[in-house]
């Protein structure tokens, strides 16, 4: 095959043509794409100030095993907090906190589901956060995921997370995690409710999750 | 608010020397310890914070410098604190200062003893022998109650042993 210099022109043009008509497709798509999902965030009702609904997709693997995600969860309201075991202090008020809110709500309380995510899963199991979260007395969803999966589910939190040495002097240490310590309050549609702050009076915690499961 | 409850804290244990005290109250001259608990722990969990309240007699300052138990492979002293909604801990390894006439409370959301590496699990009820090393003081021996993980405060007037 002994192609002449014209083929090869030739050749290029119609690989040209190809190119311009796949572009043109594509961005045909896009623009398709584009105006859906707009129209899904306009009936979404998103917080005025995200462009991304708040708390995104994400997929995390629960105690027993099985695949945790925001389509799982949907169609009841959750409340999610996320934490650590080797947190001795805000983690497990937290939940003792959520618990008892709870059981003051009574029938209520049974409207919601709360959710623990380990954002630390080098150092909690699946299976050891289920033990963990066994402990509180009520049913409560704990799970973790791969560094990703968490990059990924508090990106759309919005959840602040710092590993940092316990001692200076040994940055390879043993560590803690500074991380946001607010329970996010999230609709049977997924939408952000409200937030419960960690200094939160309990009435209006309880009126925050009557209003959530009302 | 700190100093209030620090201060109303000095009167009542004014008020307290007279009664049968319910919690453990322990001491090696003017330093006393009471209201001493930590928390039930998972199977797999590795670490306990640890609360009680430390009350100086004395005219000097004192400092609590380390702490100690044979139930976990090391014992710090932390703080921790909300900032901006996130949570912080941290070692302090310079120790916590017991101010002559005051006490200092640890507890949850601030100062804490935090046990690392449990040698096994706490369970409800039991008691965490723990030795604090004072700067004057030298060593005090304080029985940690092991209280609900739910628990936020020392159970007052709650007996052990059930
Ligand atoms: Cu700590």
């Amino acid at each position: 095959m002994a192609d002449t210099d014209q083929d090869i022109a030739s050749n290029i043009a119609a690989v040209r043509k190809l190119l311009w008509l796949v572009a043109g497709v594509a961005a045909l798509l896009g623009a398709i794409l584009f105006l859906g999902l707009e129209k899904n965030g306009v009936e979404k009702q998103a917080p005025a100030t995200a462009a991304l609904p708040f708390g995104g997709t994400f997929e995390l693997t629960r105690s027993d095993g099985s695949v945790l995600t925001d389509k799982s969860l949907a169609g009841r309201p959750y409340a999610i907090f996320f934490g650590f075991t080797r947190c001795p202090d805000v983690c497990p008020t937290t939940l003792a906190r959520l618990a008892l809110l709870r059981k003051k709500l009574g029938a209520d309380g049974d409207k919601f589901d709360i959710v623990f995510v380990s954002v630390d899963p080098e150092r909690d199991r699946p299976q050891d956060i289920g033990a963990y979260a066994e402990m509180f007395g009520t049913p409560i969803i704990a799970a973790t995921g791969t560094d990703a999966q968490l990059a990924q589910i508090r990106k759309g939190f919005g959840v602040y997370m710092k590993k940092v040495p316990l001692d200076p002097a040994q940055p390879d240490g043993d560590y803690t995690i500074d991380h946001t310590a607010g329970i996010f309050l999230m609709d049977a549609k997924g939408r952000l409710s409200s937030i419960i702050d960690h200094h939160e009076a309990e009435e209006t915690a309880l009126d925050k999750l009557r209003m959530l499961v009302g | 608010m700190k100093s209030n409850s620090a201060f109303a804290l000095a009167g009542l244990g004014l008020a307290m020397l007279a009664t049968p005290i319910l919690a453990q109250n322990v001491s090696a001259g003017p330093i006393s310890a009471s209201k001493a608990w930590t928390r039930q722990t998972a199977p797999n969990q590795s670490v306990g914070g640890g609360f009680l309240t430390i009350r100086n007699a004395g005219k000097t300052d004192d400092r609590l410098l380390t702490a100690s138990t044979p139930l976990a492979a090391e014992v710090q002293i932390h703080s921790m604190s909300m900032d901006k909604g996130i949570m912080k801990m941290r070692q302090i390894k310079e120790g916590i200062t017991i101010p002559a006439g005051k006490s200092v409370e640890l507890k949850p959301g601030g100062l804490h003893i935090m046990f690392i590496d449990l040698k096994k699990p706490f369970k409800l009820g039991d008691k965490i022998p723990v030795t604090l090393k004072f700067q004057r003081a030298g060593a005090v021996k304080v029985n940690f109650d092991v209280q609900s993980i739910s628990s936020t405060s020392a159970m007052e007037g709650h007996h052990g042993g059930h």
